[in-house]
């Protein structure tokens, strides 16, 4: 057993592109729920989004990378209003399930084989991202600390965390102002929100469309790190919004860096447990019998179910959260 | 091409036609399709032979000479889960040089093979097709379904991990079917059991715990995501990712024949014994003294506890019977399209949106919301690409939260 290296590997998981737009995702998960209370599971529709917006002007008409960020934030936007005029009214846990219906709508549409022309069908986007790596400033790999990285990747990372940083700042600045308050306030009883005077309608539609957009950036950072888009439901199905929520309960519902430590602790804690489990199963600690290599990953996935009840049954609040600013009614 | 039948051709040998049947699943990788048959006839419309997929989903065929034929798929033979990409394309003409060998390709994705049936028919021959299959859809889904309603109508909680009770009943029995060899009429009853037991003991062990501390309805529902992915996991674990069928899967005799639609005994069994249950379980919800005191705790939980109602006594009750239905659902679906191990998980967004267009926590509306949900599945492929048949249901189901938010049969006060 190489401790070390199981360690390193899970601290380099958790500062990799997979845990930036785990972040962005949680961001948008935690002004929609964490400071809305509202349960949108169908952040994976959003992500798609995102994801497709960027590649597909690329893929399907040539045109320059930047505009399909464009395109994929106001796709975002188009998707969030759509969402929200029907489904806003609801109680949350309606909202949960129209949420993550219209989301998969969404993959369904892009997996279709009419629209192959357009979307790739069920294969998916490969090689949209050459305009974006063009811009790349590094070569080689590059060391940070103890940690190698391909050019690619730190390309990646440097865009990914750097919004990552911008959204929390831009939530800071949201949320400790009036409008923030009024957010909260929706959170916390709609009814008086209302009777002050409040839209609580218009709040949650703005929540949405924010929370959407950080959602939007996330499906665009898993694009770029994949440097493809597939319509599978691994990446852009319903089990990336559980985990984007988990992420975001580990790290604390309703509290300005409780989505980017969760989503950190998130994806370290899963590369650890594959590392460890792999480690152990190749020193033959675990006999071939009960987990086999290829396993391994499926173990993983166990281990976090039993882990977000384990979370949600002794710490709902997470491991930096505040009682008093959940949104959970516990 | 007047010269082109067989008797014009050269005299070559070794004129073969072959190709391999595989699919991408949604994890992307390739999946070989085995046991699909290909007729292979002459230009002048005689059978030359009938090419059968293996294992790795090759299939070959010597051909008596060089000319041109066409190929046909029996589509009875095309497992459920897989169809064509496109279903028009399930005859191929194809020619074949001298001493040549000519690979055809028959494109197969994820689906439900059953337009496969229907190529090549009149649309009211495809209509009376699918609604049979929209039926049995439906009933499957209902009884998956109907747990999933009266939890909720009388705890309140949304249960994530209800789908998970599907594949745990249809994975237990094909551990006991194909697994010990027991035959499938008695390895399923044995598998219901357990499901419903495992229902209970979900309720005694996890969620009665939890409504003791008054845990709130979203932390509740997050904690059955957890377990959902738990279960789910688990079970792609001890059974892996392939599509399994049950031993007694392929015994197909003649199948019944009514007007324009055929219908095969496996089909019969599980649209009969589902509606049996169903009007059982009906029976028992209208008719019974436990029935009755199930409408009254999901009515108003307080005052059924305050008119003497052991609300705790009629949940279990609850959740073992509606465990056992799932599972019975999860048994008759995986007849129908397989076993997989996320079988269950891939159902629930469709049982949310009958439950919910049913009118969610009520018995009937589960029955009547699943069956309309099914119907439109299956219906839906008559217009849009089967692939999308799905999107139509949950466009119903946002659809009706916007007329209708307490669904057909449901009352207004519960969308609070």
């Amino acid at each position: 057993m190489d401790w070390a290296t199981i360690f390193e590997n899970g601290l380099k998981a958790g500062i990799r592109p997979e845990a930036a737009y785990f972040a962005l995702a949680a961001i948008g998960l935690n002004i929609h729920f964490g400071y809305t209370g509202l349960l949108n599971f169908g952040q994976a529709g959003f992500m798609a989004m995102g994801a497709y917006g960027l590649a597909i002007p690329v893929f399907a008409y040539g045109w320059p990378w930047w505009i399909g960020v464009f395109f994929g934030l106001l796709a975002a936007v188009l998707f969030a209003v759509l969402l929200g005029v029907p489904t806003l009214r609801l109680r949350a846990d309606y909202l949960a399930i129209v949420t993550i219906a219209a989301a998969e709508i969404i993959r369904f549409i892009f997996r279709a084989t009419d629209l192959r022309e357009i979307t790739g069908g069920s294969n998916g986007i490969n090689g949209f991202s050459s305009g974006f790596f063009d811009l790349n400033p590094f070569s080689g790999t590059i060391n940070i600390g103890p940690f190698d990285f391909t050019a690619r990747e730190m390309w990646v990372m440097i865009v990914g965390w750097g919004l990552v940083l911008i959204g929390i700042g831009l939530t800071y600045l949201m949320i400790e102002s009036p409008w923030g308050r009024v957010l909260k306030a929706v959170r916390e009883d709609e009814d008086a929100a209302r009777a002050l005077g409040k839209n609580a309608y218009s709040m949650k539609m703005q929540s949405l469309i924010i929370g959407g957009l950080f959602g939007a950036l996330a499906g665009m950072i898993l694009a770029l790190s994949q440097g493809s888009v597939q319509p599978s439901p691994t990446d852009l199905g319903p089990p990336k919004t559980f985990f984007a929520y988990a992420a975001l309960i580990l790290g604390g519902t309703g509290r300005l860096w409780g989505p980017v430590i969760g989503s950190i602790m998130f994806i370290a804690l899963l590369a650890f447990t594959d590392n460890l489990l792999r480690q152990a199963q190749a020193a033959d600690y675990i006999p071939e019998e009960i987990i086999t290599g290829t396993e391994v990953g499926v173990i993983r996935f166990v281990l976090l179910g039993v882990g977000l009840m384990i979370l949600m049954l002794y710490r709902p609040q997470g491991l930096f959260g505040d009682k008093r600013e959940m949104a959970f009614d516990v | 091409m007047l010269l082109g039948a067989p008797a014009a051709s050269a005299q070559g040998d070794g004129e073969q036609v072959n190709g391999t049947l595989q699919y991408r699943d949604a994890e992307g990788s390739q999946i070989a399709v085995a046991g699909i048959e290909i007729v292979v006839r002459d230009a002048d419309g005689n059978e030359v032979g009938t090419a059968v997929s293996g294992e790795d989903g090759t299939f070959s065929l010597d051909l008596p000479g060089a000319g041109d034929y066409t190929a046909t798929i029996v589509p009875e033979t095309v497992p459920a889960g897989v169809t064509l990409r496109n279903p028009d394309r399930i005859e191929l003409s194809f020619s074949v040089n001298a001493g040549r060998s000519r690979p055809l390709a028959f494109p197969l994705i994820e689906g439900d093979g059953s337009e496969l049936l229907t190529a090549g028919s009149s649309t009211w021959e495809s209509a009376a097709r699918l609604a049979v299959d929209g039926l049995k859809f439906g009933l499957i889904i209902a009884m998956c379904s109907i747990g999933l309603s009266l939890i909720f109508g009388t705890t309140g909680l949304v249960n994530f991990a209800h789908g998970e009770l599907v594949t745990v009943g249809a994975v237990l029995a094909f551990a006991f079917n194909v697994g010990l060899g027991l035959h499938l009429l008695l390895a399923a009853p044995i598998a219901i059991l357990i499901t419903a037991a495992l229902g209970g003991a979900n309720d005694r062990f996890l969620w009665r715990p939890l409504r003791d501390r008054s845990t709130g309805l979203i932390a509740m529902l997050v904690i059955s995501i957890g377990l959902s992915i738990l279960v789910r996991y688990f079970v792609l674990w001890q059974f892996t990712g392939f599509r399994r069928s049950y031993e007694q899967y392929s015994l197909q005799t003649d199948g019944l024949t009514i007007g324009p639609v055929t219908i095969v005994p496996r089909e019969t069994i599980t649209i009969v014994l589902a509606a049996a249950v169903l009007v059982g379980v009906a029976l028992v919800v209208q008719r019974t003294r436990l029935g009755k005191a199930m409408r009254a705790v999901s009515d108003n939980k307080d005052l059924a506890e305050s008119s003497g109602i052991d609300v705790e006594r009629v949940i279990q009750i609850i959740w073992i019977s509606g465990a056992g239905l799932a599972g019975l659902g999860g048994i008759l679906f995986g007849l129908d399209q397989q076993v997989k191990w996320d079988m269950g998980f891939d159902l629930l967004l469709l049982m949310f949106a009958s439950v919910t267009l049913g009118g969610l926590g009520t018995a009937y509306g589960a029955l009547v919301g699943s069956i309309i949900v099914g119907m439109f599945v299956q219906l839906s492929t008559l217009v849009v690409a089967p692939e999308l048949k799905s999107v139509g249901a949950l466009l119903v189901l946002v659809a009706i939260l916007l007329v209708r938010p307490q669904g057909i049969l449901g009352q207004k006060e519960r969308i609070g």
